[in-house]
């Protein structure tokens, strides 16, 4: 199964929002890229419902 | 939402289908329409004497001198605050003007046909570097280089412009993205392919060797000359994607110094504006931080149609001139601006992008959604008035114009009312 392999695995990973998890994983030598993500628009509620509207 | 998708195809589809020819220098006064006496073009959205900044008031007061409203400085400074000028803006007369941007009746504007769409756009001569009017200069020695752009230099690019019957501009843009310009804050490459373009006109239509030369010396000379014409180039090519129902692509940056204005196609022509930011950037020496006026000029016109920051890429020299980082730096700002534009430009490519398109037709949803401000490369004013120049930075359109226009710009879709 793809979940064992996974496990049995060497671990990269691609870490997206608090950086601390990123961190964690390089000091312990761990293959880690952290994305540079923010919420959409900053996390305004009122401009994410404008931006989901006009996708629509 | 399959309308606004539609609608920013055409705006865009507007924007690479232009044909931008520079044709023509005459008067201000002659050629835009409205330009009277009394009145003064700025850069930027709408303003005040009572809210301008230094360099646009140190501008301003010089420019009443140069076209002999009042006698001296002083004179110039009452007669502004007398509520006798009315100061209003480029972008509303189909021009445009780098850092304070005055255009006044005297003052000579390169004049760019988009031949595609008949219509047409107007920019001053650029001064050179250093004290001159753009910055806020404006002693005798910058009003005198302003009498002889429009004695001298004037008639003879008008003269050679007509010999040739114009100066097609795509072309020259595409060579010099090849030739590590960005022009916004290098136009190196194209200032000198427009001198190998025009120096043939230029010497036929002479008729005295020593002002000829003295217009080759100035103008091979000044790094920053084709600025002005990029600039007319830029308002030639955004103005036809004004006023297209249902896209939210950006067709005017702006700045007077106080305020920072963007315009949507689909809201028409309304200012979406919020107080302008202070250039992060490399000082001349001499001067620092404490000495800078925030952001100013339309400018960013260039940025607007995918040049200057959008184009970074292209010309990693000038990274270091503006102080945004490595050569690696400036390709990542134009990754990221690729993140926030509607698609890219075939003809204008990327060379150190494997020929990537410049970011083209900043989509106000994307900014947005990405929280990535559309970057500006820009000089950088005194803020006292008749200074100039102090250095060259990079600075963000404050995110507050984008969430202003995309409320507005829901609204005029028929959604989002607040219940």
């Amino acid at each position: 199964m793809s979940g064992i392999n996974l496990l049995q695995s060497k671990i990269e990973v691609v870490n997206i929002g608090l950086p601390l998890f990123a961190e964690a994983l390089a000091v312990q030598d761990i293959p880690v890229v952290q994305v540079d993500w923010t919420p959409p628009a900053g996390g305004d509620e009122r401009l994410i419902e404008l931006l989901d509207l006009l996708s629509e | 939402m399959e309308k606004i998708e539609q609608a920013n195809k055409i705006a865009v589809g507007r924007m690479l289908d232009s044909d931008p020819v520079l044709v023509d220098v005459r008067p201000a006064g002659e050629i835009i329409s409205g330009l009277a006496d009394g009145v003064i073009l700025h850069a930027g959205p709408p303003i005040g004497w009572d809210r301008m900044c230094g360099p646009m008031r140190g501008a301003i007061t010089g420019a009443i001198v140069l076209e002999g409203w009042a006698g001296d400085l002083a004179a110039a400074g009452k007669l502004a605050q007398s509520g006798d000028i009315s100061f209003q803006p480029n972008h509303h007369f189909d021009a445009v003007g780098p850092m304070t941007g005055l255009i006044t009746p005297s003052m000579p504007v390169m004049v760019v046909e988009n031949r595609k769409f008949g219509n047409r756009a107007f920019c001053t001569l650029n001064e050179g570097l250093g004290k001159v009017m753009r910055f806020g200069g404006n002693d005798g020695e910058v009003l005198n280089r302003l009498r002889w752009l429009a004695s001298d230099l004037a008639p003879a690019l008008s003269r050679a412009l007509a010999d040739r019957e114009g100066l097609p501009l795509k072309a020259i843009i595409a060579r010099g993205l090849s030739m590590g310009d960005e022009m916004h804050q290098r136009n190196i490459a194209c200032t000198g392919l427009v001198l190998r373009e025009l120096a043939p006109s230029l010497a036929r239509t002479s008729t005295d060797p020593e002002t000829l030369a003295g217009l080759l010396s100035f103008i091979g000379g000044n790094d920053q000359f084709f600025l002005n014409i990029a600039m007319a180039m830029g308002k030639a090519i955004m103005d036809p994607v004004r006023g297209v129902d249902g896209s939210c692509v950006v067709t005017a940056m702006s700045r007077n110094g106080t305020d920072f204005g963007i315009r949507v196609s689909g809201t028409g022509d309304q200012w979406f504006t919020a107080p302008v930011e202070m250039p992060n950037g490399l000082y001349f020496p001499g001067f620092s931080e404490r000495d800078a006026n925030p952001d100013m000029g339309d400018s960013t016109i260039v940025e607007t149609m995918g040049l200057g920051g959008f184009a970074m890429a292209a010309a990693p020299a000038v990274a270091g001139f503006v102080g945004a980082g490595s050569a690696g730096d400036a390709l990542n700002y134009t990754r990221s601006m690729l993140e926030i534009t509607v698609g890219r430009n075939p003809e204008w490519t990327i060379p150190a992008l494997d020929f990537t398109g410049v970011p083209t037709g900043i989509d106000i949803r994307k900014v947005l959604e990405t929280g990535l401000a559309p970057v500006i490369n820009t000089g950088i004013a005194h803020r006292e008035p008749g200074v100039g120049q102090v250095g060259a930075g990079i600075v963000r359109a404050p995110m507050a114009c984008f969430e202003q226009a995309l409320e507005a710009f829901a609204a005029g879709m028929g959604v989002g009312g607040v219940s």
